[in-house]
């Protein structure tokens, strides 16, 4: 029986380390390869053991699929390719390709220079896995090999996410990466057509929320920004270099425009003015918006947002009146990474954590065992390294600006998709467990969620595609117009299998190819009748009888004297000894069986044939007419006369009977 | 049934209608503006010396849009689009004709396609010129086409697929295949072979076609556009070196992206960075920011750059540096900043419209001044005639990367096409060139042409079509090996067709006779002849018959030989079978059960079909 089976490796009811492996119809596919920022140790990492204890992964997967580049989707990379060891195709789009390398150097700085660690990969490594790297385009379906194929999809989420479905024969699965089903500052809203996969594996990160209205959100955001830079404090937002941090520059950039607002807003590191230019080069994997407009003005081209000295951090309060003091005192001020686990973000925290007068916005989810998820959890004394405690005085605001669908989202994309069953990942497992039934109650759609490591088997019927010769389609379909709705008509043929070729034929056609001759069968009945008639009387009055009876048959009175009905012929004679009795030779082939016995069994129901009304010749009516088998073989030789073909193929060739 | 229909005489600018397996599809739409030449310039001032001149007509150009009556255009199911030059005729297709299907092309040809000067469009204002289109409708028409990727499968009513594939000749240029699962079209329009600026041309897709309709090659198949772009450099610094400005007629995008690249390269080798570059169209701004944004569709070298990131084109650079500067026309700013001597591109290359009429009159008088003509659309002489005499100079650099007939014809052996079809100016050397036997077509089997208003009948048969087998059904077949390797199974099923596609479900189970009392009438006795049964193949030999036989209880059997066979008497049954190679007859009283019997063993030793 064939089957789909699943097996997270990361986010099985969690959220960080995505690493999904598929099997399809005999291919193995792995989606994402990402790491855990909850973890610092072995668990960081996707345990690629699972794959194989021994041989080299190349030989187990067909190919790698990144949905996009944020870390968690793609931290475990060059890990996994270049220190595992992994040599096949590894697809990913365009924009993911441009930008994955520089956050994977990004994290690797933070993780070796920063944190001191050894055995983690290096800048060579880096490139080395990139070298391995496909890019796709959007709706591109690209041919992993003669079976396996695949097609990305837009998702929104960050600038060039994407889903992919993957397919072999008829058997499909889409995976949808991070994804957002409501377009934003920046990005369009994620979109796929109604593929009917067998599985849709989809990320739950916000399964139990339904979100208000985007403004009102962006309006909560802007309000306290400028509330807390008016009474005189530091706002820190801390984000990742690419995605939301573009989506609420583009925000505050304008809102800074139409309010006529000097302060200044600061980004954290240089990265980030390359990311804009990334998203400038990208121009058509942002929304309408922007791309309508771009040729007058680029929205990521920001006035008030300027890149940011490491030093200005230490200084006190702002001086929000003077023009140019300003800019020594940092109201506003983005800084990666966007969970508060390290780097310039926590710095910044650390010291503006004491005063009350800041303010922290988190605009995106943090994984568990970060400071961000921390303080949002309403913790406010904070054990750093060193067994130092710092105390957090500082406002904390959430504000979800996380590009990720919501449970109305989730359940609108499961519907856009149609898929026959739905897979949770990228979720907390009590959530998940919410919208498990909520998909299986509202949409009747089975729905699995498995743990990490857990595997989900599905069995599925792949309908087989083999050819059909156009002439027997032809011959179908044209009897098709007729429709009998009691009666479904048989299509009959032979399926030709050769090699790994099929098709199906009309029998003649396959007896003709396989140079066999076809082997006639072909029955021929006595009917006994007492009847002192001549057998050419006797023939017509069969004839008219049929006639009446069989409607919808074609029945024919021949030259010869003998009487068809469609290819069953039907002759009158006399046997020698006896001028009373005559015997009706009923001859037809196997093709023909069924009318022909009932022929035969209709000629021999004597009772049956008199009956009225419309029977023309009241002879038929007599009593004496009985039917009887008489002993003797006839001498007589019957000449069944070829037919006209028609659309049946089964017509008897000119067959001699000798009896 | 498929058939083309050909609506375009102009091989560069096709305009064809494929008919293939019930579905009606145009392949490009291409409106032929060489016509365009029998017009008088439209300069900017009204010049008493052009509108005087005999010979040229002010008259309105219906002519372009004489689409014959060859076929209802509101029939056509889908048009797909090759590349942003063969695409101007689609207003008059979309709104006028009753279209209702859908347009298929790429991001980067409807982007830059929005932004090419056509003379129906741009020209609206000036009464001597018939306008065609309204902006209206060419956004209306713009609107109607639905964005593909390369590579990416489309279907067509489940019945047809098609596919752009990358063509190599400009961004976002495509070559379609038109396909079912056992029929492949490939239309291949404006490929090239070379390596510029868009992604290169994929021919492996192109493979296993059972015809290739091939359109769109270079028409300057004699020069090599290498040695153009060198000639082009050189002239141009002879000219600014003697102090004397350059004006290159160009469309706003395309070839013009590979000219500022060269000069980017060339400039300051030649020690000419202090001359200024002047692009001048009202879409100049446009195509500069957009060729910079279209990565995805770029050859490799300039994909990468994004990922440093920086932009795919060198003139952004040109830009920052202030060596290239565009405006939107010679009005405004452009008279400001206007230095002497300069390089300036502008449009339309036919010079009968644009502001390159301005500067034909301003830079024609000095013979110090040199225009250099790359675009290959239009005869440079021609383009000239209204404004002789001309004192300036005049350089032929024609630029066409498209096909040449050497490149056609390792392209035809790599990707070994069942048939070419090919407009027939392919098929015989240019009328100017008739002793250059290279300059055509040569494959095997020769190609087949068409040309204008005709309908070709293309020369393959469909045999095959696809359909599915549902796993039940497919489960109950039993295969039985006929011959090594070959082995076959009857199928009985019922046919489910929906949207073009086909399906095979199980039979559904027999019916449980109602045991009700009602008398039946005889008719609804009769079988339903539509039940097909097996063919029978095989044969059956004697012995083991009568074995057989006497095993099932007959007795008192006799076999006679005949000429051809054997019969088998069973008399006191008083049966008679007679059995011969390829034929069993079976002759016997009424009796139902008897017959079956017989029938079955029969069946035991032949096969079913």
């Amino acid at each position: 029986m064939p089957e789909i089976r699943v097996t997270p490796l990361g986010a099985g009811q969690d959220v960080g380390r995505s690493c999904i492996l598929v099997s399809i119809a005999g291919k193995n596919v792995m989606l994402d390869c990402g790491m855990h920022m909850g973890f610092n140790d072995d668990r960081r990492f996707p345990d690629f053991s699972y794959i194989t204890q021994n041989g080299r992964l190349t030989d187990f997967l067909d190919c790698v699929i990144i949905s996009h580049f944020h870390l968690d989707h793609c931290g475990a990379l060059p890990y996994f390719s270049e220190m595992v060891g992994y040599d096949g195709p590894i697809y990913m789009t365009h924009p993911t390709q441009a930008i994955c390398p520089i956050l994977l150097e990004d994290y690797r700085k933070i993780a070796v220079d920063k944190k001191g660690e050894a055995n983690f990969f290096t800048s060579q490594m880096i490139k080395d896995c990139m070298k391995k790297v496909v890019a796709v385009h959007l709706h591109q379906t690209v041919q992993v090999d003669d079976e396996l194929e695949i097609k990305a999809y837009y998702a929104g989420h960050v600038l060039g996410a994407a889903m992919f479905q993957i397919k072999v024969g008829s058997e499909s699965v889409v995976y949808t990466g991070d994804y957002n089903m409501t377009p934003d500052r920046h990005l369009g809203a994620a979109w796929i057509d109604k593929c009917r996969p067998n599985l849709l594996i989809t990320e739950s990160t916000y399964a139990t929320t339904i979100r208000d209205s985007k403004r009102c959100r962006e309006r909560d955001f802007l309000k306290k920004v400028h509330e807390t830079v008016e009474r005189g404090g530091k706002v820190l937002i801390p984000v990742f270099a690419l995605g939301r941090a573009q989506e609420l520059c583009i925000l505050l950039e304008t809102f800074w425009e139409r309010m006529n607002l000097k302060v200044p807003i600061y980004f954290s590191t240089g990265l980030t003015e390359k990311a804009n230019h990334y998203y400038k080069l990208f121009i058509p994997w942002t929304n309408q918006k922007i791309r309508k407009t771009f040729v007058q003005r680029n929205m990521f081209e920001f006035k008030h947002i300027k890149a940011f000295d490491r030093a200005f951090a230490d200084n006190p309060g702002p001086m929000v009146s003077g023009g140019i003091a300003a800019l020594n005192h940092p109201p506003v001020v983005f800084a990666t990474p966007g969970m508060l686990h390290a780097g310039q973000s926590l710095q910044i925290f650390r010291k503006w954590a004491g005063n009350e007068k800041n303010m922290v916005i988190m605009p995106g989810y943090c994984v568990q065992g970060t400071v961000g998820h921390k303080i949002l959890s309403g913790q406010r004394k904070l054990e750093m390294e060193g067994r130092q405690v710092l105390e957090v005085k500082m406002q904390v605001e959430y504000m979800s600006f996380s590009a990720h669908a919501d449970a109305k989202g989730i359940m609108q994309l499961v519907g856009q998709a149609e898929p026959e069953s739905v897979l949770l990942v990228h979720g907390e497992a009590k959530k998940m467990e919410f919208l498990k039934q909520k998909i299986e109650q509202e949409l009747r759609v089975s729905c699995y969620m498995p743990a990490n490591g857990e595997t989900v088997t599905l069995p599925t019927s792949p309908s087989i595609p083999v050819g059909i010769s156009l002439g027997l389609l032809k011959r179908e379909m044209a009897q098709g117009l007729l429709p009998e709705a009691k009666k479904p008509r048989l299509l009959h043929g032979t399926l030709i299998m050769k090699d790994s070729n099929f098709r199906l034929v009309s029998s003649e056609q396959a007896l003709k190819e396989l140079g066999l001759a076809e082997h006639q069968l072909r029955f021929t009945c006595r009917v006994h009748l007492h009847d002192t008639r001549k057998e050419q009387e006797m023939a017509l009055r069969v004839y008219s009888h049929l006639k009446s009876v069989l409607k919808d048959h074609c029945v024919q009175h021949l030259p010869d004297g003998s009487v068809t009905v469609e290819s069953i012929l039907i002759q009158a004679a006399a046997p020698s000894e006896d001028p009373g009795t005559k015997v009706l030779l009923v001859s037809w082939t196997y093709q023909d069986e069924e009318l022909g016995s009932f022929l035969t069994s209709l000629l021999k129901k004597g009772r049956q044939l008199t009956q009225p009304p419309p029977l023309p010749s009241p002879s038929w009516t007599e009593p004496g007419l009985h039917v009887s088998t008489v002993g003797a073989l006839s001498e007589q030789t019957l000449q069944v006369p070829s037919l006209g073909t028609e659309t049946m193929c089964h017509v008897p060739t000119q067959a001699a009977v000798s009896s | 049934m498929k058939l083309t229909y050909c609506l375009s005489g102009h091989p560069t600018l096709p305009c064809n209608v494929l008919k293939f397996k019930s579905t009606t599809i145009m392949l490009d739409c291409g409106l032929d503006m060489t016509s365009t030449l029998n017009f008088l310039p439209l300069p900017l001032v009204q010049s008493p010396r052009l509108s005087n001149l005999p010979g040229w007509s002010l008259k309105d150009g219906n002519a372009f849009l004489d689409k014959t009556e060859l076929i209802d255009l509101s029939t056509v199911d889908v048009i797909l689009i090759s590349n942003y030059h063969c695409m101007m005729a689609l207003p008059y297709i979309t709104e006028h004709t009753g279209f209702t299907g859908t347009v298929y092309a790429t991001e980067p040809t409807v982007q830059i396609g929005r932004l090419l000067p056509s003379p129906l469009k741009d020209a609206v204002e000036v009464s001597t010129w018939r306008r065609c289109y309204t902006m209206q409708e060419v956004n209306s028409a713009l609107s109607k086409i639905q964005l593909v990727g390369y590579s990416q499968k489309i279907e067509l009513f489940g019945a047809v697929q098609v596919t752009p594939l990358s063509s190599g000749y400009a961004l976002g240029s495509s070559n379609w295949i038109i396909q079912s699962h056992y029929e492949k079209v490939s239309y291949v329009s404006g490929s090239s072979l070379l390596t510029t600026h868009p992604q290169p041309m994929d021919q492996a897709s192109l493979k296993n076609s059972d015809v290739l309709v091939l359109t769109g090659l270079t028409q300057i198949p004699t020069a090599n556009p290498d040695g153009m772009v060198g000639e082009f450099c050189s002239n141009l610094a002879l000219t600014v070196r003697n102090g004397g400005n350059v004006l290159v007629p160009c469309y706003p995008s395309g070839v013009i992206y590979d000219l500022l690249e060269c000069l980017y390269q060339y400039i300051d080798s030649a020690g000419l960075s202090s001359v200024p570059l002047y692009f001048i169209s009202p879409v100049a701004n446009s195509s500069l920011e957009f060729s910079q944004i279209f990565a995805e569709w770029l050859c490799h070298n300039k994909q990468s750059k994004v990922y440093l990131p920086e932009p795919p084109f060198p003139h952004a650079e040109l830009i920052q540096t202030n060596k290239l500067k565009h405006y939107p026309s010679i009005h405004g700013d452009f008279s400001n900043d206007f230095r002497q001597p300069c390089v300036v591109f502008t449009g339309h290359p036919s010079l009968r419209f644009g502001d390159v009429v301005h500067f034909m009159e301003l830079w024609g008088k000095s013979s110090l001044n040199t225009i250099i003509f790359t675009e290959p659309d239009f005869s440079y002489l021609e383009a000239l005639a209204p404004y002789q005499p001309l004192a300036m100079k005049c350089i032929y650099c024609p630029i066409d990367t498209r096909l040449n007939f050497i490149q056609v014809s390792k392209l035809l052996k790599e990707v070994q096409p069942l048939h070419v079809v090919c407009p027939e100016q392919y098929t015989q050397p240019p009328p100017a060139q008739s002793h250059r036997m290279d300059l055509m077509i040569d494959c095997q089997p020769p190609a087949m042409s068409y040309r204008r208003a005709e309908v070709l009948a293309l020369p393959f048969k469909r045999r095959y079509e696809k359909i599915e087998i549902m796993p039940e059904l497919a489960d109950s077949l039993v295969p039985m090996e006929i011959k090594p390797g070959i082995s076959l199974a009857t199928v009985s099923a019922v046919l489910h067709t929906k949207d073009n596609k086909h399906l095979l479900q199980p039979p559904p189970r027999p019916a449980q006779p109602t045991s009700g009392k009602k008398r039946k009438r005889v008719s609804d006795d009769v079988p339903d002849c539509k039940v097909l049964k097996p063919l029978l193949s095989g044969s059956i030999p004697v012995e083991q018959f009568v074995q057989t036989l006497e095993k099932h209880g007959f007795s008192d059997i006799k076999v006679e030989d005949t000429a051809k066979g054997h019969i088998v008497l069973l008399q006191e049954a008083e049966t008679l079978i007679q059995i011969e190679e390829d034929s069993t007859h079976i002759i016997c009283d009424n009796d139902e059960m008897l017959r079956v019997r017989l029938r079955d063993l029969v069946l035991k030793f032949l096969q079913k079909f």
